[in-house]
């Protein structure tokens, strides 16, 4: 099976879960801004949640379907169609070869996921597929999909397989799964987020009256925000002394603080070491929701302790795999 | 190994720190701690990422929680000596300075009262330490850079510096190893590609390597056979 790309869209990227193992050869683990979105979307086709997929940016792509295919949309919500029916998002779908899925307009979210059956299949680079635009590698040939493409789906797997016939209707009309997740893995994407942030190494370092705004402020995600980073504006933060810092690793969700005290949130194309002080941390469980904002959006931080973010995080992983398994029971 | 902390990078990772300056006993203790992490693999841990004065491991707090991780890390690294590290590599970089490929060559000679030829000299004579990578794939942090020869960066960056091109900026040089935008004064270029991502070692160098600099005219660099 295979999608050809009549429009591109604003910016659609092949994405899996990163390119794990080379940051300390400087090379960012880029993959899904949502990566809740992606796995989700693979597991609903009978996928490995970390196949690749394509990552589409708020004005979606123009796609034929050339063979049948199974598919699922998840996170933002673009207003998809197929052949011009509105598109359930968040379940499987037996698509018929032809059709053609296309994006309108934007009503909650930034990014939605393409996932098909088998995963969209390029050449991995340093173990991933992921699309690094800025040094052009992975994905199809390093940068976002152009008009006239056609991306190859890999084989798919015997629960994909299964999941496809029990969808597959008699007169060839595209069949939806009456089965999605639960709520707790789709997050209630907003255009004004609450985040949960874990302080940061040098958050001791601001002063009194920037470390209360960091957390009672909303900021403004800037028009200059990207895969790389968000720009946050809104009160200029302080450091209480200028701190002298040497280079250090940084995280995805780490919120550096450059010297003009307009904080930064470091996303998943992210350099892999900064020199900036970093006055808070993301918690993994909150990732999505800032992902799915979009410049014009809104943010506020709420504090959280390192232990509770992980017992999330731990929670949230349960969450999914008892997805997997009864996706598994539900096609035995 | 005493003087070492440990830190929360967020919920997913935690930064062992084994120092607080540049310095070459400082990277000793990085290049030790990385040995060991490659030595005896810690459940949970995903991947490491060493930096001047400082190691990041990313872990999956599904395995180990922080508490759990920096015990496991503490008692893997509380003997930890800097002793029988393997040898460093020492990586030659053949540079053709100034020119086309080297547009601030005279502007660095200009601004310390020297000629061309001497600032390629002092340049080429500097014995270079890898202290880690970052910036952007491949991009070496080197020390050693001669005080003669540090010069301020570009008062205006330039949008685009062509992959390869050797610049001073401030205390340090480096080469940048893919195309990007950049503000180092840029004395020569080198015909080495210094991150691939084809290549089975992508990255040409490696934190704890060696570097020397070696001039070379520009029909040895437009001759040079980049895959070789």
């Amino acid at each position: 099976m295979s999608l050809r790309v009549r429009q591109p869209g604003l910016l659609t990227t092949v994405q899996d879960l990163g390119r794990v193992g080379h940051q300390r050869d400087g090379v960012p683990v880029s993959g899904a801004m949502d990566p809740l979105a992606l796995r989700v979307a693979n597991l609903l086709v009978g996928n490995d949640e970390r196949d690749a997929a394509l990552e589409i940016t708020l004005t979606g792509p123009t796609i034929v379907f050339e063979g049948d295919a199974l598919v699922a949309i998840t996170g933002a919500d673009l207003s998809a169609t197929l052949d011009d029916a509105r598109l359930p998002a968040w379940r499987a779908i037996r698509v018929p070869s032809g059709a053609t899925l296309a994006f309108g307009a934007v009503r909650v979210g930034c990014r939605a996921y393409l996932a098909v059956a088998g995963g969209i299949d390029v050449p991995p680079v340093l173990g991933s597929r992921s699309t690094y635009v800025r040094a052009g590698f992975g994905g199809v040939d390093g940068r976002a999909l152009r008009r006239g493409d056609v991306v190859s789906s890999g084989a798919p797997s015997a629960l994909a397989e299964r999941i496809a016939v029990s969808l597959t209707h008699a007169d060839g009309r595209a069949g939806v799964a009456r089965w999605s997740v639960g709520a707790k893995l789709r997050p209630a994407y907003a255009d004004e987020a609450v985040v949960r942030l874990i302080a940061g190494a040098h958050a001791a370092a601001l002063t009194d009256a920037s470390r209360a705004a960091l957390h009672q402020a909303t900021f403004r995600v800037s028009s200059r925000s990207d895969r790389m980073g968000y720009r946050l504006e809104g009160p200029s933060l302080e450091l209480a002394e200028p701190l002298e810092l040497l280079s250090e690793p940084v995280a995805f969700g780490t919120v550096q603080l450059p010297p003009g005290g307009c904080p930064i949130v470091l996303m998943a194309d992210r350099q892999t070491t900064g020199g900036y002080p970093r006055i808070g941390e993301v918690a993994t469980i909150d990732l999505p929701l800032l992902a799915q904002l979009k410049p014009g959006d809104r943010v506020r931080f709420a504090p959280i302790s390192l232990e509770e973010a992980q017992a999330l995080y731990v929670e949230r992983e349960r969450e999914i795999a008892g997805v997997r398994q009864s996706i598994v029971l539900r096609y035995r | 190994m005493s003087g070492i902390s440990f830190s929360p990078l967020g919920d997913r990772a935690v930064i062992i720190r084994l120092g607080s300056s540049i310095d070459e006993a400082t990277h000793r203790r990085v290049r030790a701690v990385c040995a060991r992490l490659d030595a005896q693999p810690i459940p949970g841990v995903v991947e490491y990422v060493p930096a001047f004065a400082s190691v990041a491991v990313h872990y999956d707090p599904a395995t180990n929680a922080y508490a759990r991780m920096t015990e496991l890390l503490d008692a893997e690294l509380v003997h930890l000596e800097d002793e029988g590290l393997p040898p460093a590599r020492t990586v030659e970089i053949p540079v053709c300075y100034g020119g086309e490929f080297g547009p601030d060559l005279d502007d660095v000679a200009r601004h310390h009262a020297l000629t061309a030829d001497e600032v390629v000299r002092i340049h080429t004579g500097g014995d270079y330490l890898v202290h880690m990578i970052g910036f952007a794939p491949g991009f070496p942090y080197l020390g050693g850079l001669p005080e003669r020869i540090a010069t301020p960066r570009r008062r205006e960056p330039r949008t685009l510096v062509p992959a390869g091109s050797v610049g001073i900026g401030g205390s340090q040089t480096g080469v940048y190893p893919i195309a990007s935008p950049g503000g180092w004064q840029l004395i020569g270029r080198t015909p080495l590609t210094l991150f691939s991502p084809e290549r089975d070692v992508p990255a040409l160098l490696r934190a704890g390597d060696r570097v020397r600099f070696r001039a070379i005219s520009r029909d040895e660099f437009l001759a040079w056979d980049a895959d070789a």
